[in-house]
């Protein structure tokens, strides 16, 4: 049986990867992307601490998570492309609408 | 102490009067924004049917007694002791009345030069009128400062949308001003409600007794939100740019109504909740008011646009009422109370006339008139009158209000009295000069054939005339209705100095 | 009986009403009709008024409560006694004849009805004045007649001169009513009362008393007296506030005949007789009204010696004789002033109709240098302005003689400190009056006519309604001087002083201590010098009609001076009018404004602004950066837990 720090280990580094991506890549597309792959890094988490645990409850919860992020990439691919139509682009560095 | 009566009328009266123009107003959403007429009358209904359950108010009030009528009292928030609480006394009644019928000549007056968004104009308009007629009945500390502060924002938004071409300035000015003393008044309505065992009930409150010092930090605090609305000098400069800016309405209702709250929270807070501090403060107060009356009076002189001249008369004006409420005596109490009201006519009044000729001329520079009186002589003869009353000539409204308020102030100051009735010559000075400029000399440019007001705006400046008459040749029906909750609040103040037996007496000469 | 006094005043108040609301559409060219019926009226009950004051009736009643405040209490109410008869006939006589007289000198005027309305206006409000049973309803027919005055005056509104002087007008005034209202205030703060019986009942009580104002200590009564004379030196325009009358001539003529001669201006005189229980406690105060009188007198008399304008003449002689009323007042002779008040408002009154005959006659010319001869084409006018002219001037019998003469023969004997010396100046201006006024006669209708051949062509006499009044006022203006005939005169020809025994149960009545013989010298003397007078001003435009030219040119500078009224107009100008405005601009307006509550009104949130600015800077709007700072943050977090 594989113990659970390999898992934690697994899930930090995916996390950190999608971290890394999404503070160093500059497409709205990629960044989505590494959000992804943190939220699922933490799924990893999530689930390999239910099977420690010997409780379902995390492995249902999982599912719903991924059933949520599913819709959540619809949206978020949606917003991603009206923005692109508005903007003609996809770089971050063009957005700065906020800028105070 | 029993401080309030049963209400006489059987019916919620107060209530109807504050939700009548909200759900008028939400009648109004449903209506299509196209249908301009529809709109018009709905709001001139509601407004009207308003003032009218209002003269109820006029009839029935119990004049022989200082008591709160009218009452309602309801729970509101339990945990905070806080109660949906109305009534009326002498003191706030006739400005009640004020408010409805104001509201009414704003609708008027406003039928043709509100051009744009007329469906939100008149529902401002109506939330406005529901607001102010709030303020003047809360007995609730929390009810009222909702009220105060619910009033900012319809107000904000008639200058910031319809207002002039500086109309952003002139509302952010108008509300970060009134608001920023507000809060202070905010800070002193908790230390109060702290201090007296958790009460925002304003008649449980002005029975207590309160250390010297706090009066005196709560009564600057109250200062700064009432000196701030009436205005006092020297926190008068968002007036003239308010005035300026704002559409016809809501420089009227702003000037009849608006500024009159700051007076009416002296009266109603300041004076019985504080009374030591108020005592101790009244020769500062009386500066300040003569200073107001002079230095407003002598801006005017120096004014070169009509708007902006009669604002700066407000300051003048209001000095007056700020004079007579802190003489603390009967004569400049009711003199101040009866100057708000007149203040309200003949002001209100000055700003609907100048809407009438700016609708046809399209300027406020004074420069630009002349002649007027040779073109427009029905509306040239309504002005004289508004002029008149704002000079103070007897047998108009002025006169008695001012006399009065001169009376009380020269009994409490020789200074303050005869300094302040040098007002009168100022006041003579520009507005005369103002009437001069306007309406005589050869006929300019701008007014040839200029049609004469209309049978609309004739109404609507026309019960401001008879008020102006009615007050200045049998004011006894105004004043009677002060003369029992002023001698309380002076009793209150002066520590119970004046006799109660003056208001039998008084009672008595009335019946 | 009582209700029926009410009508006096009321019945010109519904002319103006009536005249107000319907006479530009409906009335028109018939709005006179009403306003005289409503002053004829008045007239009848004026009469009759005054039998029942003869049978020795004196009516006091409240109409109605005003205002009742506190303490205070005060009524529209009417008293009529002696004097309040006395000014009623005045007033409604003099206005029932201006009131036809306008007939014809305003018609197919424009504003006709508004004129005729301003007129019962101002009716109502004099007689609310003169029939005021307290201090503050006199106050309100005072501002009333103000109002009306401010009117007529402007009422050519489109003339700007005109409306200057209307605004003039005004506003002079209320400097007057300055005092005078303080004046009220300390009668309510002393006796509880604005009522003219309880405060002239216990008038006495505070002969002696004294009180503290404004940081000084007077005497009670000389403060209370000097006050409401502030409002009577206003009103009857009394140096130093006379500059309004005579610019107060832009208004039509007839308005100058009523207003500015015969009924406003005197109210001030009439104030001061009414107060006399309270002027008569004090010596100080009664010095001060005696020699404003005097000094006005003298002022505005010089000043009429050198003016060309018709009216302007007259309204000069006007201060002047009106100062003379103040003169008789202040030396303690209330009755001899009414007396003066009564006789001039007839030849006054008659004197200026005169003029707005001459007026009509010359298509508005007023200046007398280019008059002349007029006697040829306005023999009635001519005849009138004559006897009139006379009578100013003191002429033996007319009705002038006999109130001057009483005037100045109290002054030099009534006892009052300064009496001989106002006697003095009272004789000279009473030469100077002669004088003045026989130079208006003799240059516009003696001599050859000097205007153009367009205005001699146009020379006509005035139509009937003109005419008549003329005729009329002048029966007064011979024999209105007859009621008080001095004991002198009276006592050889079987009369007695019928207005001084009329009058002394209001007013009192001095007796001047001196003989019969000093009586007659004064007399005769002031009579001689009314004539020399007449004399001079013969010599000096019918006989040597060079002569004045000469004089001008050999003392100019007197002459600018007195032609330019002694630059009193340019003096107010430059220490009140200009500098009030200057401050106003560049103090009120420029620096506590702009530069001081503004400044910290807009400096707060300035201030605000530039720390946030500063504060803005870290928004880059870049999401990235934010995320950056977020992760930073919560490694530091994770870092600080895990190290603790």
């Amino acid at each position: 049986m594989v113990p659970l720090n390999w898992y934690l280990i697994l899930s930090a580094a995916v996390f950190m990867i999608g971290m890394f991506g999404f503070l160093t890549r500059k497409n709205v597309i990629i960044m989505f992307m590494s959000v992804e792959l943190m939220l699922n890094a933490v799924n990893i988490s999530l689930v390999s601490f239910s099977h420690y645990l010997q409780d379902m409850r995390g492995h249902i919860l999982v599912f719903f998570i991924i059933t949520v992020a599913a819709a959540e990439a619809a949206i978020g691919l949606a917003i991603i492309l009206a923005l692109f139509r508005n903007k003609q682009t996809a770089h971050v560095d063009e957005m700065n609408e906020m800028k105070g | 102490m029993e401080q309030t009566m049963n209400n006489a009328l059987g019916f919620p009266i107060l209530s109807m009067l504050i939700c009548w123009p909200l759900v008028g107003a939400a009648f109004l959403l449903f209506i299509s924004r196209t249908n301009e007429k529809a709109i018009k009358m709905v709001s001139l209904l509601i407004s009207v049917a308003t003032f009218l359950l209002s003269i109820l108010l006029f009839s029935h009030f119990d004049k022989s007694t200082h008591l709160m009528q009218f009452v309602e009292r309801y729970e509101w928030i339990p945990y905070l002791n806080m109660h949906y609480h109305l009534g009326l006394d002498g003191i706030s009644v006739l400005f009640v009345l004020l408010a409805t019928l104001v509201t009414v000549l704003s609708v008027l007056i406003s039928w043709e030069s509100v051009k744009m968004k007329t469906k939100e104009f008149f529902i401002c308009l109506l939330v406005l009128e529901s607001a102010m007629i709030g303020v003047f009945c809360s007995l609730d500390f929390m009810l009222f400062y909702l009220f105060w502060e619910a009033m900012l924002i319809p107000m904000y938004l008639l200058i910031g949308v319809w207002g002039g071409p500086n109309r952003v300035y002139a509302a952010v000015k108008f509300f970060l001003y009134t608001l920023v003393g507000s809060v202070l008044m905010l800070v002193g309505i908790i230390v109060l409600y702290f201090y007296a065992g958790r009460s925002f009930n304003i008649l449980e409150l002005m029975t207590k007794a309160y250390p010297y010092k706090m009066q005196l930090m709560l009564f600057w605090a109250f200062f700064a939100a009432f000196a701030v609305k009436v205005p006092m000098f020297p926190v008068h400069t968002w007036l003239p740019d308010a005035h300026t800016e704002a559409p016809t309405a809501g420089s009227v209702i702003l000037a009849a109504v608006l500024i009159k709250m700051g007076a009416y929270g002296f009266l109603r807070f300041s004076l019985p909740l504080l009374p030591d501090a108020s005592r101790e403060m009244a020769p500062v107060m009386l500066a300040l008011s003569v200073i107001a009356i002079i230095y407003g009076g002598i801006i005017c002189l120096a004014q070169t646009d009509l708007k902006r001249l009669i604002a700066y008369s407000s300051v003048s004006h209001m000095g007056f009422v700020t004079l007579g409420i802190f003489a603390l005596n009967t004569q400049g109490v009711e003199g101040g109370i009866l100057q708000m009201l007149n203040h309200g006519i003949v002001t209100g009044a000055l700003f609907l006339s100048v809407g009438i000729i700016y609708e046809r001329t399209h300027t406020r520079v004074i420069a630009d008139y002349g002649g007027v009186a040779s073109v427009m002589p029905i509306y040239a003869s309504l002005f004289i009158v508004f002029t008149f009353a704002s000079i103070g000539l007897p047998a108009t409204n002025g006169f008695v209000g001012e006399f009065l308020i001169l009376l009380g102030g020269f009994k409490a100051s020789q200074w303050a009295g005869v300094l302040s009735a040098s007002g009168i010559i100022i006041g003579a000075g520009y507005m005369l000069w103002l009437y001069q400029r306007v309406f005589f000399m050869e006929t300019s440019q701008k007014v040839a054939g200029l049609q004469d007001i209309t049978t609309r705006e004739l109404m609507t400046l026309l019960p401001m005339v008879i008020l102006i008459f009615w007050i200045g040749i049998y004011p006894n029906t105004y004043l009677s209705f002060m003369h029992p909750s002023v001698q309380h609040l002076l009793e209150r103040v002066n520590g119970g100095s004046a006799p109660a037996v003056a208001v039998n007496a008084i009672t008595q000469i009335l019946r | 009986m009582m209700t029926s006094y009410a009508l006096i005043p009321l019945l010109p108040l519904a002319a103006f009403v009536i005249n107000i609301l319907l006479g530009r559409k409906l009335l028109k060219e018939n709005a006179h009709w009403v306003s005289i019926a409503a002053v004829a009226g008045s007239w009848v009950v004026a009469v009759m008024a005054l039998f029942d004051v003869l049978s020795g009736a004196k009516i006091n009643y409240d109409v109605y409560t005003w205002m009742l405040s506190g303490g205070f209490k005060v009524s529209v109410g009417f008293l009529i006694d002696q004097l309040t008869v006395v000014m009623l006939i005045v007033v409604t006589t003099c206005s029932m004849l201006i009131h036809i007289y306008s007939v014809g000198y305003m018609h197919g005027d424009p504003g006709y009805y508004r004129f005729f309305s301003y007129l019962s206006l101002f009716t109502f409000s004099m007689l609310m004045l003169v029939m005021a049973n307290n201090f503050l309803q006199l106050y309100f027919g005072w501002e009333g007649v103000g109002l009306c005055s401010y009117f007529l005056i402007g009422y050519y509104f489109d003339k700007k001169s005109a409306s200057d002087a209307g605004k003039k007008a005004f506003i002079v005034n209320r400097f007057g009513d300055f005092g005078f209202g303080i004046g009220i205030f300390i009668i309510f703060l002393t006796f509880g009362n604005v009522y003219y019986e309880p405060v002239f009942s216990q008038a006495g009580n505070f002969a002696n008393a004294s009180i503290n104002f404004l940081g000084f200590d007077v005497h009670l009564m000389t403060l209370i007296a000097l006050l409401l004379f502030c409002g009577s030196v206003g009103k009857s325009a009394q140096m130093p506030l006379h500059v309004w009358l005579p610019d107060a001539m832009e208004g039509p003529t007839p308005v100058s005949a009523l207003i500015h001669a015969a009924t406003m201006v005197t109210a001030g005189v009439f104030l001061v007789a009414r107060c006399s229980p309270i002027f008569s406690l004090s010596e100080t105060a009664l010095m001060v009204v005696a020699l404003t009188g005097a000094i006005t007198s003298l002022f505005a008399a010089t000043i009429g010696l050198v003016q060309n304008d018709l009216k302007r003449i007259i309204a000069y002689s006007t201060v002047s004789q009106l100062g003379y009323m103040f003169l008789a007042c202040g030396v303690g002779a209330y009755t001899a002033g009414v007396f003066h008040l009564y006789t001039h408002a007839f030849f006054k009154a008659l004197l200026f109709l005169c003029a707005g005959s001459v007026m009509h006659a010359m298509g508005g010319e007023l200046n007398i240098q280019k008059m002349g001869n007029l006697k040829k084409y306005m023999p009635v006018t001519y005849i009138t302005m004559l006897i009139a002219s006379f009578s100013i001037s003191g002429f033996p019998f007319l009705a002038g003689f006999f109130s001057k003469d009483e005037i100045l023969w109290m002054a030099y004997s009534g006892g009052s400190p300064v009496g001989k010396f106002v006697w003095a100046i009272g004789t000279l201006v009473a030469f100077l009056t002669a004088f003045y006024s026989f130079r208006l006669i003799f240059l516009t209708f003696h001599g050859s006519f000097r205007g153009t051949h367009d205005q001699e062509h146009h020379l006509h006499e005035s139509p009937k309604s003109m005419t008549v009044p003329l005729m009329l006022l002048c029966v007064g203006a011979v024999a209105a001087g007859w009621v008080g005939i001095p004991a002198l005169i009276g006592e050889q020809i079987g009369v007695h002083n019928y207005i001084a025994e009329f009058m002394k149960p209001v007013l009192g009545h001095p007796e001047g201590h001196g003989t019969h013989g000093e009586e007659l010298g004064i007399m005769i003397f002031s009579t001689l010098v009314g004539l020399s007078g007449i004399g001079l001003a013969y010599f000096m435009y019918i006989l040597r009609p060079e002569l004045p030219g000469r004089i001008a040119q050999q003392f100019s500078a007197v002459h600018r001076v007195l032609f330019n009224k002694y630059y009193v107009d340019e003096f107010y100008d430059f220490i009140i009018i200009r500098p009030t405005i200057w401050i106003a601009k560049n103090v009120l307006i420029g620096v506590t404004d702009a530069r001081i509550i503004e400044a910290i009104v807009n400096g707060v949130p300035n201030a605000i602004a530039a720390f946030s600015s500063g504060l803005r800077r870290v928004q880059t709007g870049l999401m990235q950066h934010y995320a950056t700072i977020m992760a930073t943050g919560i490694l530091l977090i994770v870092a600080m837990m895990l190290l603790r």
